[in-house]
């Protein structure tokens, strides 16, 4: 590929060392670095982040409808009833692309008998889609998707209309409980293949500035917050 | 990028009697600095996050090759992969290579001012790889033949009904042959076209936000969605970062994405951040198979340890040229190169030289409101101030500014003398502007009153004759 | 942003005028109206006869051994006052902010400039933050706009000290810009360097000056004000442009910057 990738990775790392007047960090340099990564220090703590549960959930819900989003709060024997009832309430087809997720495992989608399902990866020409999140944050109303085989990127993305079903209780204060949450998941210092962290319907200010959904991701976000 | 940064005189003239862009500036200076304002206000916390984003980068910047190695080390470790590039020439060959051994004919971007900045299009074209940006705003200029003309909105120059000509001229052709006059049915329109060409695109190539070491992860914040669906849909993945990218830990980046949003476009969060931590998995069903860095130095590694470091903390979120008054007159392609504003005031003649570039850290008023705002702090004026040093250091300041200024520190060094020459200069000066107050026309002030009159002064002698007087 | 708590003092203060040059050429009751105010706020005045210039021109153009050449100079002629004052953001924040850094590689000097940097103001502020001056005695009829030029405002603060004052003049109100706090495009030599951007700047200003309804223009930097009186006169607008120490010194009635007396 590259003619001499190491003698152009030796010029770059050792010009850094020579403007900055040191040869590679050692000593308490090096210690403090490698600390860091380990126990990586957190930032300015930001009240908002700092909720009770319920307030935590219901500043999850303010923001993610500020940003566009729409909220259903509905128990857990009514979430497929809720995704019936959201796409009839706004004409769309009771068809959609689901997550093969556990997150989704526990709903009642057989009782919709009107209800389409096909479980797999988002395809280009899909309506709707139906994802489960691994965490909410209060501080932005933003939805956090872990990817994996039982969680396709493409379904985050394609579709018109993205459904999201989250449990109150994974609904959390600011992004650092979200990393916590991953780390214990996954193991420190290791990540899904994707995360992505979406607050409301994608949307672009390119033309003059204004705010306009839809632009390249769905243009309709609707979040299933369910109790409990 | 081709530079036009030497022409800047000549690009003002354009800027300032083009009406659209006038007319899509006035919509700017309102816009972004009212947003900004009201999203800092919601975070009490937000002034302490700038300290603290300010440290983060500055701790990064001083291991930066050491988070750069943990960086590398952690993508190879998930079957990723790292390029190193020292030059433009090195990351264009680089990708070139990638693309072509992915078997591409089309590579879907998304919006990378890393990418301008090594004129990548041009080089992929000339491989026969179709480039076709992905952000709004970025294809909307690239169907224009247009640079960007700033760092988060590539086409904030352009009024709605520019953009509107520009589609039917482009789009006809794939059937849509009406002309669009609402916002929303050209992003509509939009989306569809660049739907399928996402689709079909063999490569997705994205710049970064952040690189994070801890985790091996390229972080990209985006609104659209673009960025995305380039990254997931393609065969390949190529993420290209210049080398100030890299920060320590998701913690830190917690703490630079609760400032970058707010600065840019003054929202609590943009509607995707994404991280991408290698190719695809065991049993996923989506996602890139390759997945590639390239880190791309073009003489930024030069910039550490010297006056102009604290520019490397730049996390690009156009917050300067937001609310610069400069930028908010002639707009950003006078600046002649792919970063315009306070931040290309400073990093262009780091980046292609102050020959190219001298203009640019000279057109400030030092008004100090690009530093007031910076998320990370830089101290702009003072980094252009230093820029001008290094000019007058080279003889490069124009010679009418030097002999001028020698002549006035000639005098300015020498107090009765001042004193003296001031005195005549305040006496003719209130005499012959004794009848209207004024002077319309001046020799020697022609900078000044071509657009503006000059006040005289009044008559009774400067104010030093005066106090002197008073006091004896 | 001030340096010492705002309180009412002891003692009259020995304090030196540094009278700007602008203001020496072009404006003198500037000077004398910082005289005045400080005279009635119970200090004691002189001017240091071997003041020139703080040195902007050389420094902002990136003649740094002109500068230090300057700064020294000034150094040296407001050496043993209590206090040094400028009429004026930009040059008070040029004593204050900056000269310091011109003598990284001079130790003796270093402390010298430290040393002024920690005595010098802009007047508005140390009139209110230092010596606690809470009202003026002045009359000025009419309605006024305050631009708040950008030295003054981003590197000293200044911006609530003159509107306090202002709000206890006599038959003043004050109508405020949209935009106060947005250059004016004077910049000193930039406005001649780079004069049609400057005119652009200028000319919004003058807009937003217009919209305010305001009748008079006032600001704490002659260079701005010249620069914006020049350019409302060259529009035919009718307002008139002074300096806010002299509203407040009660010598409101002196002809506007640019009128004839």
């Amino acid at each position: 590929m590259s003619e001499a990738p190491t003698t152009a990775r030796a010029q770059i790392l050792n010009g850094i060392r020579r403007s900055l007047r040191r040869g590679e960090i050692s000593g308490e340099q090096r210690q403090a670095a490698l600390a860091r990564l380990a126990r990586p220090p957190l930032g300015p703590t930001v009240a908002r982040a700092q909720l009770a549960q319920p307030e935590k959930v219901a500043l999850f819900c303010q923001w993610a409808e500020t940003n566009n989003a729409t909220v259903a709060r509905v128990a857990a024997p009514d979430v497929a009833a809720e995704v019936v009832s959201f796409l009839a309430r706004n004409n769309l087809p009771a068809r959609a692309a689901m997550a093969p997720s556990p997150l989704l495992a526990d709903y009642d989608w057989a009782a919709q008998k009107m209800l389409s399902l096909r479980r797999g990866r988002g395809e280009g020409g899909d309506q709707v889609s139906i994802t489960g999140a691994f965490a909410g944050i209060a501080e932005t109303g933003t939805l956090v998707m872990a990817s994996g085989p039982d969680h396709p990127v493409t379904l985050n993305l394609l579709p018109d209309t993205h459904i999201v079903v989250i449990r109150e209780s994974d609904i959390v204060g600011g992004y650092e409980d979200v990393w916590r949450r991953l780390r214990e998941r996954y193991g420190k210092d290791h990540m899904p293949r994707t995360i992505n962290t979406i607050t409301g319907p994608s949307r672009t200010g390119e033309i003059e500035q204004a705010m306009e959904l839809g632009a390249h991701g769905p243009r309709r976000m609707h979040i299933v917050v369910v109790r409990g | 990028m081709e530079s036009t940064a030497r022409d800047f005189n000549d690009n003002v003239d354009h800027a300032l009697a083009d009406p659209n862009l006038q007319d899509s500036l006035s919509k700017l200076k309102v816009g972004f600095s009212e947003r900004r304002r009201q999203a800092a206000e919601r975070l009490p916390e937000f002034e302490a996050l700038r300290d603290r984003a300010r440290d983060i980068k500055n701790h990064a910047l001083a291991n930066l090759d050491f988070y750069l190695e943990e960086f590398e080390r952690k993508v190879l470790a998930l079957g990723g992969h790292v390029h190193w590039a020292p030059t433009a020439a090195d990351a264009r060959r680089i990708i070139g290579e990638l693309c072509q051994s992915a078997g591409a004919r089309t590579v879907a971007k998304s919006k990378s001012m890393v990418a301008e900045e090594i004129a990548l299009n041009e080089h992929l074209e000339a491989l026969g790889i179709a480039p076709i940006e992905t952000d709004l705003g970025e294809y909307i200029i690239q169907l224009r033949h247009e640079p960007p003309s700033h760092i988060i909105a590539p086409a904030v120059h352009l009024t709605k009904d520019q953009v509107a000509d520009t589609f039917l001229e482009h789009h006809a052709r794939l059937g849509f042959t009406r002309r669009l006059t609402e916002r929303n049915d050209l992003v509509a329109e939009a989306r569809q076209v660049l739907r399928q060409k996402f689709l079909d695109a063999d490569v997705g190539l994205t710049g970064a936000n952040f690189l994070v070491a801890e985790t091996g992860s390229s972080m990209l914040v985006t609104n659209e969605g673009n960025a995305d669906l380039s990254n997931t849909l393609p065969r390949m993945h190529i993420v290209l970062a210049s080398i100030e990218k890299v920060i320590p830990t998701l913690e830190d980046a917690a703490v630079l994405l609760r400032v970058l949003a707010r600065s840019a476009t003054g929202q609590e969060s943009s509607a995707y951040t994404t991280l991408n931590t290698g190719p695809k998995r065991e049993g996923d069903l989506d996602g890139p198979e390759h997945y590639h860095v390239v880190i791309l130095d073009n003489g930024r590694s030069a910039v550490l340890g010297t006056e102009m470091q604290e520019i490397l903390r730049c996390i690009r979120c156009g917050a300067c040229m937001n609310h610069c008054p400069v930028y908010g007159a002639i707009g950003g392609h006078a600046y002649g190169w792919v970063y315009p504003g306070p931040l290309g005031a400073v990093l262009t003649p780091q980046l292609i030289g102050v020959e190219e570039a001298g203009n640019l850290p000279n057109a400030s008023t030092f008004c100090g409101r690009c530093e007031s705002v910076c998320p990370v702090r830089i101290p702009l004026p003072k980094l252009m101030r230093h820029w001008r040093e290094r000019e007058f250091e080279r003889h490069l300041t124009p010679t009418a500014v030097r002999q001028g200024l020698a002549l006035w520190s000639f005098v300015a060094r020498r107090p009765r003398l001042y004193r003296r020459l001031t005195s005549l200069a305040n006496r003719v000066l209130a005499l012959f502007g004794r009848a209207e107050g004024r002077y319309r026309a001046l020799p020697l002030a022609s900078g000044w009153t071509r657009f503006r009159d000059l006040p005289a002064p009044p008559a009774g002698g400067t104010f030093h004759t005066q106090w002197k007087k008073r006091r004896t | 942003m001030s340096k010492s708590p705002s309180g009412s003092i002891p003692r009259p203060r020995r304090v030196a005028l540094f009278v700007t040059c602008l203001v020496d050429l072009f404006r003198p009751s500037v000077g004398f109206a910082a005289v005045k105010l400080l005279e009635e706020a119970g200090c004691t005045v002189e001017v240091p006869p071997l003041q020139v210039c703080c040195g902007q021109p050389a420094y902002n153009s990136g003649d740094r051994a002109t500068t230090r050449a300057i700064a020294a100079q000034v150094i040296e002629a407001f050496e043993g006052y209590e206090a040094v004052v400028a009429p004026s953001g930009s040059c008070g924040g040029m004593l204050s902010h900056h000269y310091p850094s011109l003598f990284d590689d001079d130790p003796a000097m270093k402390t010298r400039a430290e040393n002024l940097a920690g005595r010098s103001y802009e007047l508005m502020a140390f009139l209110v933050d230092v010596l606690g001056v809470k009202k003026v005695a002045a009359r000025y009829d009419g309605t006024v706009t305050y631009h708040d030029s950008c030295s003054g405002l981003r590197e000293l603060g200044v911006k609530a000290q003159p509107r306090r004052l202002l709000a206890t003049v006599e038959g003043l109100s004050v109508s405020e810009m949209k935009t106060p706090e947005v250059c004016c495009g004077f910049g000193g030599t930039f406005c001649v360097k780079y004069p049609e951007i400057s005119n652009a700047m200028v000319g919004e200003k003058s807009a937003d000056i217009s919209a305010s309804g305001a009748g008079t223009l006032l600001a704490g930097d002659l260079g701005c004000l010249m620069n914006m009186a020049g350019k409302l006169q060259r529009e035919g607008s009718a307002v008139r442009v002074r300096h806010v120490a002299e509203v407040l010194a009660g010598m409101g009635d002196l002809p506007p910057i640019g009128e004839p007396g």
